[in-house]
């Protein structure tokens, strides 16, 4: 249960290391210092316009009952629902986000600015979600990992949606960063790109261990990491065509027959989604 | 093996034994005359000649050698690939290869419902189903709002069944490394006391893997009677069996001399790479999410976080011994739980979303509820109608997305899943902690021996299954 029967003890440093970590060699990055020096800078909040407030289309639905294969005879084939993703959410955000936004504006001020590199904030379901702008991305990124009021110093993977629907963003690239030195907060970063121009700079350089996530993005979705060391697929054979992930590749599959009778491949099944 | 001029070329005149020499070109996997004709590419996975190798290497006046390490090979745990730069015995670069087991899990689950989409994830990482299921589970019932409403006695159900497989996870782990260093008795100890894990979870769930226990809601199903006391009987003869695989393992002086030191990583390193659970925890960073971020209400539980300040394969090989100790606190703690709550429901009291009926023995030992099947077809049509509606159209989630990060055997395990209003997910993304843990194989293995690869690629415990997903 316990490192006592542990014989060779003695020439175990403990992490971190005194001779390497001391009160000089330690730079100033309390915490709470940086918070208070953060409120300052509440005032210059803008207020968002009524259009930011308002959920984003990202995509549509046809009739009620999601057959889309000529199956649907239920009269509501014609019905069109937009799928709308929550709009920018109004200050105060509440919980701890108010606190990453000030620290990262003041972050930002001397560099790109906030108001250029994020785009939009939005709080939904206790998680906040900074659309970044992805020339800003590397910024915004070195920003957070770095300024001593943030410190996301993990990235815990990168992962990718396709919205064909929503026209110039159709790839976003997700990134879900958590900061340890601030007891576990949690960050989402969300970068988009469109079909026809997928590139998205990698974010490699400050978060090394992205580098299989953008892997498997690239892979599976097609977003180029621009200034990723090495770019190949990773799960799929390296000679694979297409990107499997994306809303427009089929799923694939043969019917099977089953005592007499025949089921189709999942993607041609009658469905109500 | 390596690339040299006559790989495809099969006219040698003395052909490799164990190949038929009637054979036109004399291997029967290599390239064919019409592949060439269609221009297709031509991947010729055949070795050379051992004493071509060999050539090669004296003429080039070097001990340098590349050498693949699976995916076949029975120590790389499963089907991983090591891409290995030899100078000698000494191990100059290594690069770990995935694929070879994509199953496309994630896309099937598009195309599933919600729930169905649990039969999936259960199965990526096939050595501790559990953990998938409910860091997708909690996703769903996220992006439903209704966490607050889960009933207590599906969060001790919940608990019980992760930290179960958290041991049974652990013993795996201890048990294969110790056969891959070796040391079959470490197995078959290892392997015999996660046999008693995996007769409970069979007990509950009818299932030993894949259990598809945990739903978006609850659980499928409220422990079976006498559950309780079997675990506890299971519990103390678990305390015997690991405190078995302690004596065996703790100083024995052939596994410390291959372990520690060995796999090397620091906090830097694993912060740099995002490495979390057993091998962040060597480091001495006390980082677990059931503390930092507490789920399923683990703030109530009393365990502690186990760490220890190595860095090395031994350190998180004692690290997750002393997890299991403090797995069987927690499980015990459950227990008491249980039988508290004896007959309350495990599923969310919304019907829209909870699954219509449990399951009751019949004459074959399990099978649908009789009670509830005289209900929806001899009382209730709407029973009926809404047991049809649920089961084969699924329930609908609200547009947004969701992240949930969850405290796995390996380390992190997240769910981001999306929805877009309908009924099945619109993406479901696990960020799995194997997958993300084996990027350190080359920071832990280069520079040392070839030998230590084995130990750093066990300590790190990756699971092919949740890697390829």
């Amino acid at each position: 249960m316990s490192d006592e029967n542990r014989t060779d003890d003695s020439d175990v440093q403990p992490v971190p290391d005194p001779e390497v970590d001391s009160e000089q060699t330690r730079t100033d990055d309390d915490p709470e210092d940086a918070a208070a020096a953060h409120s300052a800078n509440i005032a210059r909040w803008q207020d968002l316009s009524e259009e930011e407030l308002e959920p984003v289309q990202v995509g549509e639905r046809r009739g009620m009952f999601g057959a889309t294969r000529g199956q649907d005879t239920s009269g509501y084939g014609g019905l069109v629902t937009p799928t709308l993703f929550p709009g920018a959410s109004p200050r105060p955000y509440g919980s701890y986000f108010d606190e990453v936004a000030d620290a990262l504006g003041t972050a930002l001020t001397e560099s790109v600015g906030y108001h250029d590199a994020v785009e939009r904030v939005v709080v939904d379901r206790g998680e906040m979600t900074l659309f970044v702008a992805r020339e800003h991305l590397l910024a915004v990124a070195r920003a957070l990992r770095d300024d001593p009021a943030l410190r996301f110093e993990m990235c815990m993977g990168v992962s990718g949606v396709h919205f064909p629907g929503e026209a110039g963003r159709e790839l976003h690239a997700v990134h879900h960063l958590i900061s340890v030195t601030h007891g576990g907060r949690r960050l989402r970063l969300e970068v988009t790109c469109p079909d026809d121009d997928p590139h998205v700079p990698s974010v490699v350089e400050v978060w090394p261990g992205a580098d299989w996530h953008e892997r498997e993005t690239w892979d599976m979705f097609g977003i180029v990491f621009d200034g990723h060391p090495a770019l190949t697929r990773i799960l799929m054979p390296d000679d694979w065509p297409g990107h499997p992930q994306r809303k427009d590749y089929p799923l694939g599959g043969i019917p099977v027959e089953y005592k007499g009778g025949t089921v189709p491949p999942p993607d041609e099944r009658r469905a109500y989604t | 093996m390596t690339t040299h001029e006559h790989d495809t070329i099969y006219d040698d005149s003395a052909p490799s034994p164990g190949l038929d020499p009637s054979l036109p070109g004399a291997d029967p996997y290599g390239a064919s005359v019409d592949d060439g004709a269609e221009g297709a590419t031509v991947l010729s996975a055949s070795g050379g000649d051992w004493n071509d190798l060999v050539d090669e290497a004296t003429a080039l006046h070097e001990e340098r050698i590349v050498v693949n390490m699976g995916p076949q090979h029975p120590s790389t745990h499963g089907v991983l690939r090591l891409i290995l730069e030899l100078d000698g015995e000494t191990v100059t670069e290594a690069r770990a290869g995935i694929g070879y087991l994509h199953t496309g899990i994630e896309k099937n689950m598009e195309f599933r419902t919600w729930t169905q989409g649990v039969t999936f994830c259960t199965r990526m990482d096939y050595l501790m189903p559990m953990f998938q299921e409910a860091a997708y589970c909690l996703g769903i019932e996220k992006l439903l709002g209704i966490t607050d409403q889960i009933p207590e006695r599906a969060s001790v159900i919940r608990v019980m069944m992760m930290e179960l497989t958290r041991v049974s996870s652990h013993l795996i782990c201890l048990g294969t490394g110790g056969m891959e260093l070796g040391a079959t008795t470490v197995m078959t100890v290892g392997f015999r006391e996660r046999e008693r894990i995996l007769r409970v979870i069979e007990a509950i769930t009818g299932l030993r893997m894949n259990n598809a226990y945990i739903r978006p809601g609850g659980v499928a199903q409220d422990v079976p009677h006498g559950a309780v006391d079997m675990i506890r009987e299971v519990v103390g003869e678990l305390r015997r069996g690991i405190g078995e695989l302690e004596k065996l393992l703790n100083e024995n002086p052939i596994l410390k001399g291959r372990t520690v030191g060995v796999g090397y990583l620091d906090l830097t390193g694993c912060i740099a790479l995002g490495i979390t659970g057993p091998v962040l925890r060597s480091t001495g960073l006390p980082h677990d999410l059931r503390k930092t971020d507490p789920y399923c209400g683990y703030e109530t539980y009393d365990f502690e976080v186990i760490t220890r300040t190595g860095c090395d394969a031994y350190d998180r090989l004692r690290n997750r011994i002393d997890e299991m100790y403090e797995s069987l606190r927690i499980i015990e703690q459950t227990l008491d739980r249980l039988q508290r709550t004896e007959g309350q429901p495990v599923m969310v009291e919304d019907k829209k979303i909870a699954w219509p009926a449990q399951l009751a023995i019949g004459g074959d030992g399990q099978g649908n509820s009789l009670d509830h099947i005289r209900e929806i077809m001899g009382t209730s049509m709407e029973a009926l109608i809404h047991h049809f509606k649920l089961v084969t159209e699924g329930f609908r989630v609200p547009p947004g997305q969701a992240y949930v990060a969850i405290e796995s055997a390996k380390g992190e395990l997240g769910c981001h899943v999306v929805s877009d209003g309908g009924t099945r997910p619109y993406r479901a993304h696990f960020r799995d902690p194997s997958f993300n843990n084996l990027q350190a194989v080359a920071a832990m293995c280069e520079g040392g021996q070839v030998a230590d690869v084995i130990v750093a690629v066990a300590s790190i415990d990756p699971v092919m299954g949740g890697v390829d997903r």
